[in-house]
Protein backbone atom coordinates (compact mmCIF):
# COMPACT_ATOMS: atom_id res chain seq x y z
CA UNK A 1 0.00 0.00 0.00
CA UNK A 2 1.85 2.51 -1.25
CA UNK A 3 0.96 6.01 0.91
CA UNK A 4 2.12 9.83 0.39
CA UNK A 5 0.37 12.59 3.42
CA UNK A 6 -2.58 9.79 3.17
CA UNK A 7 -2.76 10.33 6.97
CA UNK A 8 -6.82 11.02 6.59
CA UNK A 9 -7.45 8.07 4.79
CA UNK A 10 -5.00 5.32 5.97
CA UNK A 11 -6.14 4.30 9.68
CA UNK A 12 -9.53 3.38 7.89
CA UNK A 13 -8.23 1.63 4.49
CA UNK A 14 -5.76 -0.38 7.06
CA UNK A 15 -8.90 -1.47 9.51
CA UNK A 16 -11.26 -2.13 6.64
CA UNK A 17 -8.61 -4.72 4.53
CA UNK A 18 -8.04 -6.08 8.08
CA UNK A 19 -11.59 -6.51 9.16
CA UNK A 20 -11.81 -8.06 4.96
CA UNK A 21 -8.85 -10.48 4.42
CA UNK A 22 -7.57 -10.54 8.29
CA UNK A 23 -5.58 -13.14 6.75
CA UNK A 24 -3.12 -10.99 4.79
CA UNK A 25 -0.18 -8.93 5.71
CA UNK A 26 -0.05 -5.12 5.33
CA UNK A 27 2.56 -3.43 4.35
CA UNK A 28 2.28 0.40 3.82
CA UNK A 29 5.66 2.01 2.22
CA UNK A 30 5.31 5.73 3.34
CA UNK A 31 6.81 7.29 0.19
CA UNK A 32 8.79 10.79 2.31
CA UNK A 33 5.38 11.94 3.77
CA UNK A 34 5.07 14.94 5.91
CA UNK A 35 2.44 14.43 7.74
CA UNK A 36 1.30 11.45 10.42
CA UNK A 37 1.03 8.46 7.79
CA UNK A 38 3.65 6.55 9.26
CA UNK A 39 2.38 6.39 12.49
CA UNK A 40 -0.72 6.34 11.92
CA UNK A 41 -0.24 3.02 9.73
CA UNK A 42 1.39 1.40 12.19
CA UNK A 43 -0.98 2.13 15.00
CA UNK A 44 -3.28 0.34 12.65
CA UNK A 45 -1.68 -2.75 12.73
CA UNK A 46 0.53 -2.49 9.14
CA UNK A 47 4.23 -2.68 8.53
CA UNK A 48 5.72 0.29 7.48
CA UNK A 49 8.36 1.03 5.23
CA UNK A 50 9.16 4.73 5.56
CA UNK A 51 11.37 6.35 2.66
CA UNK A 52 13.89 9.13 3.83
CA UNK A 53 12.12 11.21 0.96
CA UNK A 54 9.50 11.48 -1.92
CA UNK A 55 10.14 8.32 -4.32
CA UNK A 56 6.86 8.88 -6.85
CA UNK A 57 4.72 5.43 -6.31
CA UNK A 58 6.86 3.47 -8.47
CA UNK A 59 9.55 3.92 -6.48
CA UNK A 60 7.55 3.05 -3.11
CA UNK A 61 6.17 0.09 -5.13
CA UNK A 62 9.59 -1.43 -5.50
CA UNK A 63 10.63 -1.28 -2.27
CA UNK A 64 7.71 -2.94 -0.89
CA UNK A 65 8.22 -5.49 -3.68
CA UNK A 66 11.79 -5.73 -2.56
CA UNK A 67 10.77 -6.12 1.19
CA UNK A 68 8.29 -8.61 0.26
CA UNK A 69 10.97 -11.26 -1.92
CA UNK A 70 13.58 -10.67 1.67
CA UNK A 71 10.46 -11.83 3.53
CA UNK A 72 9.79 -14.74 1.53
CA UNK A 73 6.65 -13.58 -0.02
CA UNK A 74 5.39 -15.28 -2.55
CA UNK A 75 2.42 -13.57 -4.17
CA UNK A 76 1.61 -8.85 -3.70
CA UNK A 77 -1.43 -6.94 -4.55
CA UNK A 78 -0.85 -3.39 -4.12
CA UNK A 79 -3.95 -1.32 -2.87
CA UNK A 80 -4.75 2.34 -2.41
CA UNK A 81 -4.14 3.88 0.62
CA UNK A 82 -7.08 6.27 -0.29
CA UNK A 83 -9.31 4.03 0.06
CA UNK A 84 -10.34 3.35 -3.85
CA UNK A 85 -10.01 -0.25 -3.95
CA UNK A 86 -12.77 -2.69 -2.50
CA UNK A 87 -10.90 -4.65 0.22
CA UNK A 88 -13.83 -7.45 -0.85
CA UNK A 89 -12.27 -7.21 -4.39
CA UNK A 90 -8.98 -8.59 -3.38
CA UNK A 91 -8.83 -11.87 -3.23
CA UNK A 92 -10.79 -11.69 -6.42
CA UNK A 93 -7.33 -10.16 -8.12
CA UNK A 94 -5.01 -12.54 -6.19
CA UNK A 95 -7.32 -15.56 -7.49
CA UNK A 96 -6.42 -13.86 -10.98
CA UNK A 97 -2.76 -14.85 -10.28
CA UNK A 98 -3.54 -18.97 -11.18
CA UNK A 99 -3.46 -17.98 -14.70
CA UNK A 100 -0.77 -15.53 -15.05
CA UNK A 101 2.13 -13.83 -13.31
CA UNK A 102 0.51 -10.28 -13.13
CA UNK A 103 -3.54 -9.56 -12.36
CA UNK A 104 -5.12 -5.94 -12.38
CA UNK A 105 -8.05 -5.22 -11.06
CA UNK A 106 -9.89 -3.16 -13.89
CA UNK A 107 -12.40 -0.31 -13.61
CA UNK A 108 -13.53 -0.80 -17.17
CA UNK A 109 -14.90 -4.02 -17.47
CA UNK A 110 -18.61 -4.31 -17.04
CA UNK A 111 -18.61 -3.91 -13.05
CA UNK A 112 -18.90 -0.55 -11.20
CA UNK A 113 -19.83 2.85 -12.51
CA UNK A 114 -16.16 4.71 -12.55
CA UNK A 115 -16.23 6.81 -15.31
CA UNK A 116 -13.85 9.29 -17.16
CA UNK A 117 -14.47 11.76 -19.75
CA UNK A 118 -12.35 13.30 -22.50
CA UNK A 119 -9.11 12.82 -23.21
CA UNK A 120 -8.40 11.12 -19.84
CA UNK A 121 -10.74 8.15 -21.36
CA UNK A 122 -9.14 8.31 -24.86
CA UNK A 123 -6.04 8.36 -23.57
CA UNK A 124 -6.94 4.87 -21.25
CA UNK A 125 -8.40 3.82 -24.37
CA UNK A 126 -5.92 3.71 -26.30
CA UNK A 127 -3.30 2.85 -24.03
CA UNK A 128 -5.31 -0.22 -23.14
CA UNK A 129 -5.45 -1.00 -26.95
CA UNK A 130 -1.95 -0.91 -27.89
CA UNK A 131 -1.05 -3.01 -24.27
CA UNK A 132 -3.98 -5.78 -24.81
CA UNK A 133 -2.06 -5.93 -28.29
CA UNK A 134 1.26 -6.57 -26.45
CA UNK A 135 -0.02 -8.64 -23.96
CA UNK A 136 -2.45 -10.65 -26.76
CA UNK A 137 -5.28 -10.41 -23.75
CA UNK A 138 -8.38 -8.82 -23.77
CA UNK A 139 -6.49 -5.25 -20.96
CA UNK A 140 -9.35 -2.15 -20.39
CA UNK A 141 -7.54 -0.70 -17.50
CA UNK A 142 -3.64 -0.80 -17.59
CA UNK A 143 -3.89 2.50 -15.72
CA UNK A 144 -4.70 0.41 -12.38
CA UNK A 145 -3.13 0.62 -9.13
CA UNK A 146 -5.21 -2.19 -8.45
CA UNK A 147 -2.75 -5.34 -9.02
CA UNK A 148 -0.92 -8.14 -8.02
CA UNK A 149 2.29 -10.00 -8.66
CA UNK A 150 3.58 -13.57 -8.50
CA UNK A 151 7.16 -14.00 -7.41
CA UNK A 152 7.85 -14.33 -11.42
CA UNK A 153 6.86 -10.83 -11.75
CA UNK A 154 8.37 -9.70 -8.66
CA UNK A 155 11.87 -10.46 -9.75
CA UNK A 156 11.21 -8.94 -13.16
CA UNK A 157 9.78 -5.71 -10.99
CA UNK A 158 13.28 -5.50 -9.21
CA UNK A 159 14.79 -5.36 -13.01
CA UNK A 160 12.71 -2.80 -14.04
CA UNK A 161 10.48 -0.55 -12.39
CA UNK A 162 10.86 2.95 -12.88
CA UNK A 163 9.80 5.61 -10.54
CA UNK A 164 8.98 8.13 -13.10
CA UNK A 165 5.69 9.47 -13.82
CA UNK A 166 2.79 6.21 -14.88
CA UNK A 167 6.56 4.02 -14.57
CA UNK A 168 4.37 1.95 -12.23
CA UNK A 169 1.83 1.37 -14.44
CA UNK A 170 2.45 1.48 -18.15
CA UNK A 171 6.23 1.09 -18.15
CA UNK A 172 6.53 -1.53 -15.82
CA UNK A 173 3.63 -3.97 -17.58
CA UNK A 174 5.16 -3.58 -20.72
CA UNK A 175 8.92 -4.71 -20.19
CA UNK A 176 7.47 -7.71 -17.58
CA UNK A 177 5.13 -8.55 -20.90
CA UNK A 178 8.04 -8.31 -23.37
CA UNK A 179 10.09 -10.02 -20.47
CA UNK A 180 7.86 -13.10 -20.88
CA UNK A 181 5.23 -12.18 -17.75
CA UNK A 182 1.61 -13.17 -18.83
CA UNK A 183 -1.13 -10.52 -17.38
CA UNK A 184 -5.00 -11.24 -16.68
CA UNK A 185 -7.39 -8.64 -15.84
CA UNK A 186 -10.19 -9.27 -12.95
CA UNK A 187 -13.25 -6.42 -13.02
CA UNK A 188 -13.22 -4.50 -9.84
CA UNK A 189 -15.49 -1.42 -8.30
CA UNK A 190 -14.18 1.33 -7.48
CA UNK A 191 -15.57 3.52 -4.56
CA UNK A 192 -15.29 6.73 -4.58
CA UNK A 193 -12.10 8.57 -2.77
CA UNK A 194 -12.26 8.33 1.14
CA UNK A 195 -10.12 12.13 1.05
CA UNK A 196 -9.14 14.33 -1.81
CA UNK A 197 -10.30 15.70 -4.73
CA UNK A 198 -9.36 13.55 -7.88
CA UNK A 199 -8.56 16.19 -11.07
CA UNK A 200 -10.79 16.92 -14.03
CA UNK A 201 -9.91 19.87 -15.50
CA UNK A 202 -9.62 19.16 -19.23
CA UNK A 203 -6.14 20.84 -19.49
CA UNK A 204 -5.10 18.02 -17.33
CA UNK A 205 -6.05 15.51 -19.42
CA UNK A 206 -4.65 16.77 -22.42
CA UNK A 207 -1.39 16.62 -20.86
CA UNK A 208 -2.35 13.02 -19.16
CA UNK A 209 -2.36 11.80 -23.04
CA UNK A 210 0.40 13.17 -24.07
CA UNK A 211 2.58 12.25 -21.39
CA UNK A 212 1.26 9.20 -20.96
CA UNK A 213 1.13 8.28 -25.06
CA UNK A 214 5.27 9.15 -24.60
CA UNK A 215 5.54 6.87 -21.60
CA UNK A 216 4.10 3.94 -23.89
CA UNK A 217 6.54 4.90 -26.69
CA UNK A 218 9.52 4.67 -24.24
CA UNK A 219 8.39 1.53 -23.07
CA UNK A 220 7.50 -0.28 -26.54
CA UNK A 221 10.85 1.28 -27.58
CA UNK A 222 12.63 -0.22 -24.16
CA UNK A 223 14.80 -3.98 -24.53
CA UNK A 224 13.02 -6.91 -22.72
CA UNK A 225 15.04 -7.78 -19.48
CA UNK A 226 17.77 -9.73 -19.50
CA UNK A 227 17.83 -12.73 -17.06
CA UNK A 228 19.61 -11.46 -13.62
CA UNK A 229 22.06 -13.44 -12.44
CA UNK A 230 20.99 -15.57 -8.81
CA UNK A 231 23.41 -14.18 -6.90
CA UNK A 232 22.33 -10.76 -7.54
CA UNK A 233 18.60 -11.15 -6.60
CA UNK A 234 17.53 -10.21 -3.34
CA UNK A 235 16.67 -13.65 -1.42
CA UNK A 236 14.13 -14.47 0.90
CA UNK A 237 15.81 -13.91 4.52
CA UNK A 238 18.11 -11.28 3.31
CA UNK A 239 17.98 -8.04 5.48
CA UNK A 240 20.35 -6.36 3.19
CA UNK A 241 22.65 -6.59 -0.14
CA UNK A 242 22.18 -5.74 -3.10
CA UNK A 243 22.34 -6.49 -6.69
CA UNK A 244 25.42 -5.04 -8.63
CA UNK A 245 25.98 -1.86 -8.12
CA UNK A 246 26.63 -0.40 -11.80
CA UNK A 247 23.94 0.09 -13.80
CA UNK B 1 45.97 41.17 -30.52
CA UNK B 2 44.44 41.75 -27.28
CA UNK B 3 41.65 39.18 -27.46
CA UNK B 4 44.44 36.89 -27.66
CA UNK B 5 45.66 37.92 -24.98
CA UNK B 6 42.40 37.93 -23.32
CA UNK B 7 41.50 34.66 -23.96
CA UNK B 8 45.24 32.89 -22.84
CA UNK B 9 44.66 34.86 -19.65
CA UNK B 10 41.31 33.09 -18.93
CA UNK B 11 42.32 29.97 -20.00
CA UNK B 12 45.35 29.69 -17.80
CA UNK B 13 43.25 30.84 -14.98
CA UNK B 14 40.57 28.08 -15.98
CA UNK B 15 43.41 25.62 -15.65
CA UNK B 16 44.66 26.87 -12.46
CA UNK B 17 41.19 27.17 -10.95
CA UNK B 18 40.70 23.32 -12.22
CA UNK B 19 43.98 22.22 -10.28
CA UNK B 20 43.34 23.85 -7.13
CA UNK B 21 40.10 22.26 -7.38
CA UNK B 22 41.39 18.84 -7.90
CA UNK B 23 43.83 19.71 -4.86
CA UNK B 24 41.09 20.41 -2.90
CA UNK B 25 38.83 17.45 -3.58
CA UNK B 26 36.32 19.47 -5.02
CA UNK B 27 36.10 17.78 -8.39
CA UNK B 28 36.87 14.49 -9.33
CA UNK B 29 39.85 13.30 -11.76
CA UNK B 30 37.60 12.05 -14.03
CA UNK B 31 35.83 14.68 -14.92
CA UNK B 32 38.97 16.91 -14.45
CA UNK B 33 40.53 15.23 -17.19
CA UNK B 34 37.99 16.83 -19.67
CA UNK B 35 38.31 20.24 -18.47
CA UNK B 36 42.39 20.10 -18.06
CA UNK B 37 42.45 18.91 -21.83
CA UNK B 38 40.10 21.87 -23.07
CA UNK B 39 42.16 24.36 -21.51
CA UNK B 40 45.51 22.72 -22.44
CA UNK B 41 44.00 23.15 -26.15
CA UNK B 42 42.73 27.04 -25.33
CA UNK B 43 46.25 27.79 -24.17
CA UNK B 44 48.13 26.16 -26.92
CA UNK B 45 45.50 28.32 -29.42
CA UNK B 46 45.92 31.46 -27.42
CA UNK B 47 49.78 30.99 -27.99
CA UNK B 48 49.67 30.08 -31.70
CA UNK B 49 46.87 31.90 -32.84
CA UNK B 50 47.94 30.85 -36.57
CA UNK B 51 46.78 26.93 -35.26
CA UNK B 52 43.63 28.14 -35.47
CA UNK B 53 43.26 29.78 -39.23
CA UNK B 54 44.84 27.44 -40.31
CA UNK B 55 42.82 24.85 -38.94
CA UNK B 56 39.77 27.07 -40.35
CA UNK B 57 40.94 26.94 -43.82
CA UNK B 58 41.93 22.88 -43.97
CA UNK B 59 37.94 22.50 -43.09
CA UNK B 60 36.76 25.48 -45.32
CA UNK B 61 35.61 27.41 -42.83
CA UNK B 62 35.81 31.26 -44.11
CA UNK B 63 35.75 32.82 -40.47
CA UNK B 64 38.20 31.23 -38.02
CA UNK B 65 36.15 31.81 -35.12
CA UNK B 66 32.92 30.04 -36.56
CA UNK B 67 35.09 26.98 -36.19
CA UNK B 68 36.00 27.77 -32.36
CA UNK B 69 32.18 28.49 -32.24
CA UNK B 70 31.43 25.63 -33.67
CA UNK B 71 33.70 22.96 -31.59
CA UNK B 72 32.52 24.67 -28.08
CA UNK B 73 28.86 24.32 -28.69
CA UNK B 74 29.40 20.57 -29.34
CA UNK B 75 31.96 20.22 -26.74
CA UNK B 76 28.87 22.08 -24.38
CA UNK B 77 26.61 19.77 -25.38
CA UNK B 78 28.43 16.80 -25.08
CA UNK B 79 29.02 17.90 -21.76
CA UNK B 80 25.60 18.28 -20.83
CA UNK B 81 24.31 15.08 -21.83
CA UNK B 82 26.96 13.05 -19.84
CA UNK B 83 25.99 15.43 -16.64
CA UNK B 84 22.44 14.09 -17.25
CA UNK B 85 23.52 10.61 -17.61
CA UNK B 86 25.76 10.63 -14.62
CA UNK B 87 22.39 12.13 -12.73
CA UNK B 88 20.39 9.54 -13.65
CA UNK B 89 23.18 7.06 -12.92
CA UNK B 90 23.47 8.74 -9.13
CA UNK B 91 19.46 8.99 -8.93
CA UNK B 92 19.06 5.19 -9.59
CA UNK B 93 21.96 4.96 -6.80
CA UNK B 94 20.00 6.63 -4.61
CA UNK B 95 16.53 4.95 -4.66
CA UNK B 96 17.94 1.79 -3.97
CA UNK B 97 19.98 2.95 -0.94
CA UNK B 98 16.25 4.94 -0.12
CA UNK B 99 14.63 1.32 -0.54
CA UNK B 100 17.74 -0.44 1.68
CA UNK B 101 17.37 2.29 4.74
CA UNK B 102 13.26 1.46 4.64
CA UNK B 103 14.05 -2.06 4.67
CA UNK B 104 16.54 -1.98 7.41
CA UNK B 105 14.85 0.66 9.74
CA UNK B 106 11.37 -1.82 8.73
CA UNK B 107 13.55 -4.87 10.39
CA UNK B 108 15.81 -2.92 13.07
CA UNK B 109 12.41 -1.36 14.94
CA UNK B 110 10.60 -4.97 14.61
CA UNK B 111 13.51 -6.25 15.72
CA UNK B 112 13.93 -3.83 19.05
CA UNK B 113 9.95 -4.58 19.73
CA UNK B 114 9.96 -8.21 19.70
CA UNK B 115 13.02 -7.43 21.86
CA UNK B 116 10.86 -5.61 23.96
CA UNK B 117 8.61 -7.79 24.45
CA UNK B 118 10.34 -10.55 25.61
CA UNK B 119 12.94 -9.01 27.72
CA UNK B 120 13.05 -12.05 29.82
CA UNK B 121 14.48 -14.23 27.07
CA UNK B 122 18.04 -13.20 27.53
CA UNK B 123 19.41 -12.01 31.41
CA UNK B 124 21.41 -9.42 30.13
CA UNK B 125 18.67 -7.59 27.92
CA UNK B 126 19.89 -4.08 29.75
CA UNK B 127 23.40 -4.53 28.65
CA UNK B 128 24.14 -1.74 25.97
CA UNK B 129 24.35 -3.70 22.43
CA UNK B 130 27.74 -4.15 21.02
CA UNK B 131 28.20 -2.79 17.36
CA UNK B 132 29.29 -5.53 15.08
CA UNK B 133 33.09 -5.30 14.59
CA UNK B 134 33.79 -2.99 12.18
CA UNK B 135 34.94 -4.25 8.78
CA UNK B 136 36.48 -1.52 6.47
CA UNK B 137 35.36 -1.61 3.28
CA UNK B 138 37.27 -2.09 0.27
CA UNK B 139 37.94 0.85 -2.08
CA UNK B 140 36.12 -0.24 -4.86
CA UNK B 141 37.09 1.45 -8.32
CA UNK B 142 33.44 1.99 -10.06
CA UNK B 143 34.70 3.99 -12.96
CA UNK B 144 32.64 2.55 -15.94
Amino acid sequence: MPAWNEAEAIGDTIRQVNAVVPEHDILVVDDGSRDETARIAADAGAAVLRLPFNLGVGGAMRAGFKYALRNGYSRVIQVDADGQHDPHDIDRVLAGLAEADISIGARFAGRGTYDAKGPRRWAMVALAKVISAVARSKLTDVTSGFRAANQRALYQYMDHFPAEYLGDTIDSLVVAIKSGCRVVQVPVEMKARQAGTPSHSPWKATVYLARSGLVLCFALARPRSKPQSAASLPKSGDIAGERGATL
Amino acid sequence: MSSVAFSLVISVVMVVVVLLMLRSGKLREKYAILWLVVGGLTIVLGLFPGLLDLAASLAGIKVPANLLFALSIVLLVGVGLHVSRELTVLEEESRTLAEEVAILRQSVESLRNSVAMAPSASHDANRPVHPAPQTIPKEVDRDH
